[in-house]
């Protein structure tokens, strides 16, 4: 998807194996049961080259161990995996190239940072200056070239994080999987790493798989999202689309649509649907077949509290947090229902308010099992 | 009350010095290794100094100008150091091929605990059996024709060897076993993604991140194998081949009376002990020491 051209990749792309570009990556039905529990059901998806492409999940979905599946490290109990025309699912993974950066980084704690970096040099057998040479760019590129000479133990959480991308990425490998490669670190520096690896991405063009929990990360850095649930794939789409249209209502809630109630279902004219009970009544989006009853999806940022006369939705205030340039409102309905929503003026504990929310930003779900 | 204030100003004062006091729970080890092991020490040391006759360094003089005794050390060395390195040699494969909880490491793990607990003598006397020209190895051999005669392989210097191999090795196994468990199997992982095949994963990550343990286990192992005593009698020569630094110092103390000849002869038995492990530490001083597991952030 980037331009692959930038001076700085033509430094890093010196010769490499074989097979180091490739059109795209293509998983077919990939599973993995763990004795009789399935960690991995059918997962099917493609990654192009240089794209970046993001598993999200909660804990435990199968992230991981989707990830060490294409790496080679897990066995498949069924399914296979393709590089364009090749099958690569029987390869050991040392026969594979991928670089990987570990969750814990797993660096060789007996190795400089610059013995950890050439690693994956060394086993290819390059002439000792080119390791040095590519070893020099690429922890200039991580911005730790001042400390090539100490021993991971000896460096904070955020350089061991870069020696460990800087390892997965001197090899250009063509595929990089990450697995939560920021999870160890604290708020601030997440999100400087993340800007870090926005960057790398882009000066290396390097297609890139990626495992996070933390929907933001993933909204900021992908091209396309892979949205897992109990092994399960959920969605495929780009940050913008999961983002806007959930496909399903566990995406929806997961993606932070946290006012989730069920409904009658008054209307259906073709995408859009009109919902009430319980004294609020709204128009939506229709998400899939909806029968007498639905569930509407709500941002809390996109249900405002707008002092507005009719429709919408009234609630009497409970909690107020002001949080920068807006306040987060707790509201409860007559009928009990619980929703937060925003409101660009304080309000008061007690105050009895109406909020609205556009019809766009309504999205009404079929009744599923397990919904709110 | 007074009692009380003057312990806090020490415990301050101990606080200020950076003195932590959970220091204080190794006094009573230190008493413990002080009358067990630096009291007899020091006694037998002055003791091998006032021998029964000629002047202070007299014993020392006559362990090494008599061949009888000063043959000794290398009587015990040439059984100590290869039963350490077959021991260790064999143990590390053994041990890194059942890295992975698996049931076969666990019951391997499990019979090889077992001559431990039987104790050297149990092992001399089975194996004196077994080995012995009349045992199950001799008659094997000669029923498939490998041999004519039985082979000698009681009373002499293989006996032994033999015999401290079966007692040392599940002790060595055991304690490479939880090094290589302790080393996080990720690396390796990481390894093998970065295109390392599994020699160079275990030259590479293993080896070197257990060197230092190995050499510890080397270590106990050559010191238990130094000390063998039991075995050398019962399944050795212990008139010639396998008269070891043990016999030699049990025959001056109780067949001569000569106890301070025999305090010598300990005494060199640790100063042999000492060079042999300061030089194996030593070199584990080249590799890297500190936690094998990946480093957290
Ligand atoms: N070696 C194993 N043996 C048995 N079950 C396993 C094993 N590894 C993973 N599982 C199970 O498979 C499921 C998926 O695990 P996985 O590690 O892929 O989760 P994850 O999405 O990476 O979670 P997290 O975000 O917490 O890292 C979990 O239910 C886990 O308990
Ligand atoms: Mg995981």
């Amino acid at each position: 998807m980037q331009d692959s051209k930038s001076p700085l990749s033509d430094r890093l792309s010196a010769p490499a194996g074989a097979g180091s570009s490739f059109g795209e990556l293509r998983l077919d039905g990939v599973s993995r049961s763990f004795g009789s529990a399935v960690a991995l059901a059918g997962l099917t998806m493609t990654v192009r080259r240089g794209e970046f492409v993001t598993l999200l999940g909660h804990s435990g979905c199968g992230k991981t161990t989707a990830l060490n599946c294409v790496a080679g490290l897990l066995p498949l109990t069924s399914g296979t995996v393709w590089l364009d025309d090749r099958r690569i699912d029987v390869l050991r993974p040392e026969e594979r190239g991928f670089g990987m950066v570990f969750q814990n980084y797993a660096l060789f704690p007996h190795m400089t940072v610059r013995r950890n970096t050439g690693f994956g040099l060394a086993m290819r057998r390059l002439p000792r200056d080119e390791i040095r040479r590519r070893v020099g760019e690429v922890l200039d590129l991580v911005k730790l070239s001042a400390h090539a000479d100490k021993l991971p133990g000896q460096l904070s959480g955020g350089q061991q994080q870069r020696v460990a991308i800087a390892r997965a990425i001197v090899v250009q490998p063509p595929l990089v999987l990450m697995d939560e490669p920021l999870s160890n670190l604290d708020a601030s520096l997440r999100l400087e790493m993340r800007t870090e690896l926005k960057r790398i991405h882009r000066e290396l063009g390097r297609s890139t798989i990626y495992v996070t929990h933390d929907q933001d990360e993933a909204l900021s850095l992908s091209d396309r999202i892979v949205m897992l649930q109990d092994g399960r794939v959920q969605q495929i789409a780009t940050p913008e689309d999961i983002y806007a249209r959930p496909a399903t209502i566990d995406v929806a809630r997961f993606m932070g649509y946290r006012n989730l109630f069920e409904l009658d279902v008054a209307s259906v004219d073709g995408d859009w649907a009109n919902v009430a009970g319980k004294g609020i009544a709204l128009r939506g989006l229709r998400r899939g077949e909806i029968g007498r009853r639905a569930v509407v999806a709500i941002r809390p940022n996109d249900l405002v509290l707008d002092g507005g006369s009719e429709g919408g939705i009234v609630g009497r205030v409970e909690i107020v947090e002001y949080c920068g340039r807006e306040y987060i409102v707790d509201l409860i309905t007559d009928a009990g229902t619980m929703l937060q929503a925003r409101s660009a003026q304080r309000v008061a504990p007690g105050d009895v308010l109406r909020c609205h929310a556009s019809a766009d930003r309504v999205l009404i779900y079929p009744v599923a099992s397990g919904a709110a | 009350m007074a009692g009380s204030v003057a312990k806090s100003t020490v415990w301050i004062a101990g606080q200020n010095a950076g003195v932590d006091r959970t220091v204080l729970l190794v006094v009573p080890g230190v008493l413990f290794v002080i009358l067990l092991f630096i009291y007899p020490f020091l006694y037998g040391l002055g003791l091998s100094f006032t021998p029964k006759e000629g002047g202070f360094a007299a014993n020392y003089a006559k362990f090494f100008s008599t061949p009888y005794l000063s043959q000794t050390i290398w009587t015990t060395l040439s059984l100590a150091i290869p039963a350490t390195v077959i021991n260790v040699g064999f143990a590390l494969p053994l041990a890194f091929h059942l890295r992975h909880a698996s049931r076969p490491q666990r019951i391997i793990s499990g019979l090889l605990v077992v001559p431990i607990t039987l104790g050297t003598v149990l092992v001399a006397e089975g194996l004196l059996t077994y080995l012995g020209p009349q045992g199950w190895f001799n008659r094997a051999l000669i029923e498939f024709g490998l041999i004519n005669t039985p082979v000698k392989l009681t009373h002499n210097y293989w006996g032994v060897l033999m015999s401290l191999v079966v007692t040392g090795f599940p002790f060595d196994f055991l304690l490479i076993l939880s090094y290589i468990t302790g080393i996080d199997p990720a690396l390796a992982q990481a390894a093998a993604t970065l295109g390392a095949g599994p020699i160079q994963r275990f030259r590479q990550i293993y080896l070197p991140l257990l060197a230092p343990g190995l050499a510890v286990v080397f270590c106990l192992a050559f010191v238990l194998s130094f000390s063998v005593f039991p075995s050398a009698i019962l399944l050795g020569n212990p008139a010639s081949s396998t008269r070891v630094i043990t016999i030699a110092a049990y025959q001056a103390a109780y067949e001569d009376y000569d106890y301070s000849l025999a305090s010598a002869i300990a005494m060199i038995m640790c100063a042999v002990q000492l060079v042999i492990v300061a030089v194996v530490l030593s070199i584990r001083g080249l590799f890297y020491r500190g936690p094998a597991g990946g480093a957290k952030g």
